[in-house]
């Protein structure tokens, strides 16, 4: 063989080019190329510096974080004392002190659970998703309405501040699941009854505003159960509010459920399979899964939307935020209080619309319509 | 299908079609026994309560005062004048907001697709930041951090002495047609008549020759110059009712109160952070290839996006964009807890408070928003029809 052509010594290494790489190539590829860009770039820095910096000082820079009484509001900033010598309201409401460890308890049970259940990692999902359908529920009724095994009972009309929004929203939560897929299986049914049935339902809550409903619930409920039962408002509430969600949260699930091959229901039927097991063991999981962003966002909209309980009168974070404004001792600090709600409110939606991106990436497999 | 017979396929229940009609016939049955009990049970309620059922409280006087209305009334109208009041707000509402989160949410979703990483992060950011909090903290927000804490009449902000900004809300200038202002009206239908008639014959003209006319320019310079020539011409016949303090409130012009302001604003940009991303999904949607292909037989950039990317996003974009719609409309029933006298709020809330009429109010109020769907509905599936992908 002839000799190789292999250049033995070694070439003598190079800076790369100095405006493709760092900070400064960075900017003028992202910031500054050409004359259009760069004005963007400069007016929106101008807009920012206009309207975040203040808003930055406000917040952060000259508020008042330390105290507990009106006197430690400097009147610069914001003053967050307003928050912090409420917080416990905000937290439980008028749920009484010495039974708030059953509220924590319930806290931190749903934060477990929910944890859980988020983590792919972790095993025996199915037994824990049963738990937190069934068995969760029923454990937080026990502990948070009290009245039985010794526990101090607290009516509902003392709940309020965050526990009252985590109650509602995951009641309506696990609520509308499973009545959403009912609806999503009957609106597909060959029953022309049951079908018309599930399009009615279905329309009729997705054309009205969820406040009529909460209107409907506390005003005309009342009306169409017998004169002897009590409605407690918060039941009430609730389950126009499950209703309400089923309706949406079937139509994300009839999505899924269309996008699945015919011949995955047509083979379970060649094998024998009766139609709970088909729908049980074949379509749902495959459909379920496709949609899970899907019900994700409509989680997100149910938990915004339990601020709206306010309306009807229950005490919800939002509320008891806005109850705090009228305080005589505390007024003026509507700004802090709507921006603190806000913040609440914000964190939990954010996380979970976090969440649902994530697991729209995992499940970026298979097929997807 | 064949219908099998019991005595050679096993029994009875094994039949589908049996079981189907069984299930169906206790579904009805259940249905019955439910509508039977609760009309009974409300029945019963009401005899209890000494309600009268029926819309005859329509046409009694309702007696309260409403802050803002359209069209003429006084204490001394009826509740059914209340419903209409009520609708009209609504709808006011509904209308400016749909126009504001449209103009806002087409631009953040295209700035959201900047090639400028700052413009493209401010996007991302006003998304995530307005449509994770619930509009309701919002509207509340607005109206009582922001609006409430405006200065009073007196020390109203203003903007050349025509426009104030205070904490009874924003007054404008009204305008006030003199006699011969009927002139400038018929030059504008007539131009709009003419830009109607331009648009039609350019389009036959592109299609028989090619050639293609500056529809726009020439739209917009026979919208605006021939009834502005006229106004010109008639000698000006409009006046200003310019608003003025007198005392301790302003008197004249139009006034748009904190309520409608705040709802207005809180409806219109939380709307529009989910509009941005409609835009956006739908502006990505359209394949690159088509761009390219456009690209390639030389079409200039404006005609691209006019003719071959907007066309083809607007498919995706318009049956999300109008469920958005519907989703302000409804939400602009949030109204109620600021005090903006909307449908809910005036006639859900006052007039049911004052007759009791639960039942007849909360279903006609109902049936309002279920109309509203119902329509928009109708005509998104129209237009889904006609703009269908003619695939082969």
């Amino acid at each position: 063989m002839a000799e190789m052509a292999t250049r033995i010594e070694m070439i003598e290494a190079r800076r790369p080019p100095d405006l493709r790489r760092g900070v400064l190539g960075w900017l003028r590829a992202n910031l500054f190329d050409g004359p259009r860009n760069s004005v963007i770039t400069l007016c929106v820095l101008a807009v920012l510096g206009w309207g975040l910096w203040p808003l930055v000082q406000w917040a952060l820079i000259d508020a008042d974080w330390l105290g507990s009484t009106r006197e430690a509001c400097s009147g610069e900033g914001a003053c967050w004392v307003f928050i912090s010598a409420r917080f416990e309201t905000i937290v439980y409401g008028f749920y009484p002190e010495a039974a708030r460890w059953r509220v924590d308890t319930v806290f931190m049970m749903l934060g477990l659970l929910i944890a859980w259940l988020a983590i792919p990692r972790l095993p025996a999902k199915r037994w824990v998703g049963l738990f937190a359908l069934v068995g969760f529920p029923v454990v937080a009724y026990v502990l948070l309405l009290g009245g039985h095994f010794g526990l101090m009972a607290v009516p509902t009309r003392e709940w309020g501040g965050l526990m009252l929004t985590l109650t509602v929203a995951v009641v309506g939560i696990v609520g509308s699941l499973p009545l959403g897929v009912v609806l999503a299986l009957g609106r597909r049914s060959r029953m022309p009854l049951v079908r018309g049935v599930c399009v009615v339902f279905i329309e009729f809550w997705r054309g009205v505003p969820l406040i009529t409903v909460l209107f409907m619930a506390s005003v005309m409920l009342p009306l169409f159960v017998p004169n002897e039962v009590e409605f407690d408002k918060l039941l009430r509430a609730l389950i126009g509010i499950m209703f309400f969600w089923s309706a949406y949260m079937a139509e994300v699930v009839r999505g899924g459920l269309q996008a699945i091959p015919k011949g995955q229901e047509e083979a379970a039927k060649a094998l024998g399979m009766g139609y709970w097991r088909r729908m049980g063991l074949i379509v749902l999981p495959q459909a379920l899964k496709l949609v899970i962003p899907g019900i994700v966002n409509t989680f997100i909209a149910l938990f915004k939307d339990t601020s709206l309980v306010l309306i009807i009168g229950l005490f919800d974070l939002l509320a008891i935020i806005r109850s705090g404004l009228t305080d005589s001792n505390w007024l003026g600090f509507a700004t802090e209080g709507y921006v603190f709600a806000a913040l609440m409110f914000w964190v939990f939606c954010f996380s979970m619309s976090r969440y649902s991106q994530y697991i729209e990436r995992r499940l970026h497999t298979g097929h997807r319509n | 299908m064949l219908r099998s017979s019991s005595s050679e396929r096993g029994p009875l229940w094994r039949d589908p079609a049996v079981r189907a009609l069984v299930i169906q016939a206790l579904l009805l049955l259940g249905l019955a026994a439910l509508i039977v009990m609760l009309v009974t049970n409300t029945l019963a309620n009401l005899e209890a309560r000494g309600i009268t059922t029926g819309l005859g409280f329509l046409q009694e006087r309702a007696g309260f005062s409403i802050p803002q209305t359209l069209i003429a009334y006084s204490g001394d109208s009826t509740y059914g004048r209340t419903f209409v009041v009520g609708l009209l707000n609504t709808l006011l509402v509904s209308g400016l907001g749909i126009v504001a989160a449209t103009v806002i949410g087409f631009a953040v979703g295209i700035a959201r697709l900047s090639s400028n990483w700052l413009l493209a992060r401010l996007a991302a950011a006003y998304v995530e930041i307005f449509r994770n909090i619930p509009l309701l903290v919002q509207i509340l927000f607005w109206y009582f951090a922001v609006l409430q804490a405006l200065p009073s009449p007196r020390q109203s902000l203003s903007l050349f002495e025509a426009l104030f900004l205070n904490v009874r809300g924003l007054m404008m200038p009204a305008p006030v047609p003199q006699p011969g202002f009927d002139a400038t009206l018929w030059a504008l239908a007539l131009a709009v008549a003419a830009v109607v008639g331009l648009s039609l014959y350019a389009r036959r003209l592109q299609a028989r020759t090619g050639r293609a006319l500056p529809v726009y320019r020439l739209g917009a310079l026979i919208l605006i110059g021939l009834p502005l020539a006229v106004f010109l011409v008639t000698g000006r016949p409009l006046a200003w009712d310019v608003p003025a303090l007198a005392g301790f409130n302003f008197k004249g012009g139009v006034t748009i109160i904190p309520e409608l302001m705040a709802l207005w604003l809180a409806l219109s940009i939380y709307t529009a952070s989910f509009i941005a991303e409609i835009v956006r999904s739908g502006i990505q949607s359209v394949p690159s290839g088509q761009v390219e292909a456009a690209r390639a037989i030389s079409l200039p950039g404006n005609i691209t996006l006019r003719k071959i990317v907007i066309p083809q996003a607007m498919r995706v974009i318009v049956p999300q964009l109008t469920s958005q719609y519907l989703n302000l409309i409804k939400n602009s029933s949030l109204a109620t807890a600021i005090g903006y006298p909307d449908l809910v709020a005036v006639f859900a809330g006052t007039t049911l408070n004052q007759t009791g009429q639960a039942i007849e109010i909360i279903a006609m109020t109902m049936a309002v928003y279920l109309l509203i769907s119902l329509v928009v509905s109708a005509l998104m599936n129209l237009y889904n029809a006609r703009t269908l992908m003619k695939e082969r």
